[in-house]
């Protein structure tokens, strides 16, 4: 019986959340007492897992593989995690891997628990803790098939290093037929996506139009951090909906969330709670945001958000 | 076409979540409950299919008799029957085995599913019946276009939009973005009168298992108070953030 990880990469290279994802595997293997092996798909250099513990490496590379589908990724990871007799199968929370997380649970016959944020409260049974109502509240799972997955959540376990010499193997897999065809990606270069960020930067109705966006971008380029808004601002068109984060919109887990001239609606809360520190700038000292933050400044954006881009700037030449 | 609408009944986005029972059960004291926000993007398009293509939409739920209203709900928007099915929603996996049994017994060209519920946050239904039923699947789908058989989705990735193109039947697990906000319906009273005439069946569940449980509930602790920094002091928020909360 092993513990399986399938590590995400993109173009070649593996995601932040996949060296959490080996990192909670080996948590699993090390109380379990089980081997941890690790499946990659077209990345680059599988031997970079090396550094986070597995005993053996399944690597694929296909060029079918290029464009991901899932029905194709669950189809390969469930072959692969039959053969090495899977116990519990370990994915982030990615876009990517959530979409897929419910095909292999069919595929597998596997019970499956999402948005784990924590290694198992029990191992036999296993019981899980997750987050549940939009980040309101947590509920500990029971999952019951002789099988199972947690999908952990970002930036929820860490990445913790661990040496280790693994045996990679080369596997091929048998020749897939996609249900659907990737037509085009449109994916904005050069920006950091909210799902991947260790920081994020909001805009709500404060900044009084979009014209004046350049606050929060300048600042998020500043700290190298995603941009998002809340959820009046996506309504009213000032930015794309897929920048809007809240109970309807994306979850933000980032280890920073700093909110301009969001009021902080019960809804957006929920939505960017589970972020580690929260910052929030508003001349409103009423604002709810208040009650949910770490670090607050009672102030006019305008005004600060320009002294804090400075600042920020000479800390980071300082550093 | 016939499109199957899969609705989830869930709190208000406003309430206050508490538990009772030693923290076992929700509260539903003083909760009202709506249809789950992704799914009545999900039907607000299906309605659409309704008036372009002549569709007919079914909506279904999987719940006791307190589930009734959001049906009824969905019938005033425009939904042309409703379908309950009387069995306690257990876990993901037992959702999406009676949603099949149904999905066996009609054939639906296009089922809809909210992406995830807002209460429950798992997002598996919709994958799971797609599994079950062999049908492709696209989720975090934020358009949906329709021309014969062929189908051309788009679908909301970290950082990106990806386009994508597959035949019918499909399942879809929808979210804002399908639709607009200002596109979603509010019952008018034609609507509100037209729904009690129209069907409700109460069908009896399928024999299916769970493979998950939830034992306890749990609140995140609470929050300590904000430190608040002086506007005239930026570098305080600065040595905070790099010294005491090590973000930056």
């Amino acid at each position: 019986m092993a513990i399986i990880v399938y590590a995400e990469s993109q173009n070649g290279k593996f995601k932040k959340s996949a060296f959490e994802a080996v990192s909670y595997g080996r948590a699993l293997a090390n109380e379990s007492n089980k081997n941890l092996v690790v499946i990659s798909i077209n990345a680059d250099d599988p031997n970079e897992l090396a550094n986070y513990g597995p005993d053996k490496v399944l690597s694929v590379k296909d060029s079918s593989m290029n464009d991901y589908t899932a029905q194709v990724y669950a189809d390969t990871i469930s072959e692969l995690s039959k053969k090495e007799g899977v116990s519990i199968l370990v994915l982030s929370s990615s876009a990517d891997s959530k979409y897929m997380s419910p095909l292999l649970a069919v595929q597998l016959g596997a019970g499956l628990a999402s948005n784990v944020v924590s290694t198992p409260i029990s191992i036999s049974p296993l019981v899980v803790k997750r987050s549940c109502f939009t980040n309101k509240a947590f509920n500990y799972t029971t999952l019951k098939g002789s099988i199972n997955i947690i999908c952990v959540s970002n930036n929820s376990y860490g990445i913790h290093e661990k040496d280790s010499r693994p045996e990679v193997v080369d596997v091929k897999i048998s020749k897939n037929n996609p249900k659907i065809k990737v037509e085009s990606l449109d994916k904005a270069t050069g920006s950091v996506s909210i799902a991947d960020a260790d920081i994020v930067i909001s805009g709500g109705r404060g900044l009084k139009g979009p014209e004046n966006w350049h606050l929060i971008e300048d600042l998020a380029s500043t700290l190298g951090a995603a941009t998002a808004c809340s959820k009046p601002v996506s309504d009213m068109g000032w930015r794309p909906h897929s920048e809007h984060v809240g109970q309807t919109g994306k979850p933000v887990a980032s280890n920073l969330y700093i909110a301009i001239g969001v009021s902080g609606a019960i809804q957006h809360l929920a939505g960017i709670n589970a972020s580690k520190v929260k910052v929030v700038i508003n001349n409103d000292p009423e604002a709810p945001f208040f009650k949910a933050a770490d670090y607050g400044i009672v102030a006019d954006a305008f005004d600060v958000v320009p002294k804090l881009i400075e600042k920020l700037k000479a800390f980071k030449s300082h550093q | 076409m016939n499109i199957l609408v899969c609705i989830s009944n869930v709190p208000d986005t406003t309430s206050k979540i508490n538990f009772v029972e030693n923290d076992k059960i929700f509260d539903t004291n003083g909760v009202q409950f709506i249809i789950n926000p992704n799914d009545e993007f999900g039907l607000t398009r299906a309605i659409w299919f309704q008036q372009k293509n002549q569709a007919t939409v079914t909506v279904v739920t999987v719940g006791d008799i307190s589930c009734e209203p959001i049906l009824r709900k969905c019938l005033a928007i425009g939904a042309n029957k409703a379908v309950r099915i009387d069995s306690k929603a257990l876990d993901g996996f037992s959702v999406a085995e009676q949603l099949k049994s149904l999905c066996e017994k009609e054939s639906f060209d296009i089922i809809i599913c909210g992406r995830e519920s807002i209460d429950y946050n798992g997002g598996m239904v919709p994958g799971m019946l797609a599994q079950m039923l062999e049908m492709p699947f696209v989720t975090n789908c934020i358009s949906m276009d329709v021309n014969g058989n062929e189908v051309i989705a788009k679908r909301e990735i970290d950082g990106g939009v990806e386009t994508l193109s597959c035949s019918l039947p499909i399942v879809i697990g929808a979210q804002k973005g399908l639709v607009e906000e200002s596109d979603l319906i509010i019952p008018n009273m034609r609507g509100i009168m037209q729904a009690r005439q129209k069907p409700l069946d109460v069908v009896a569940p399928a024999n299916s298992f769970s493979k998950s449980s939830v034992d306890k509930f749990e609140k995140p602790p609470a929050k300590g108070s904000v430190k608040l920094v002086d506007p005239d002091n930026i570098d305080e928020l600065i040595s905070l953030l790099h010294n005491e909360a090590k973000v930056i």
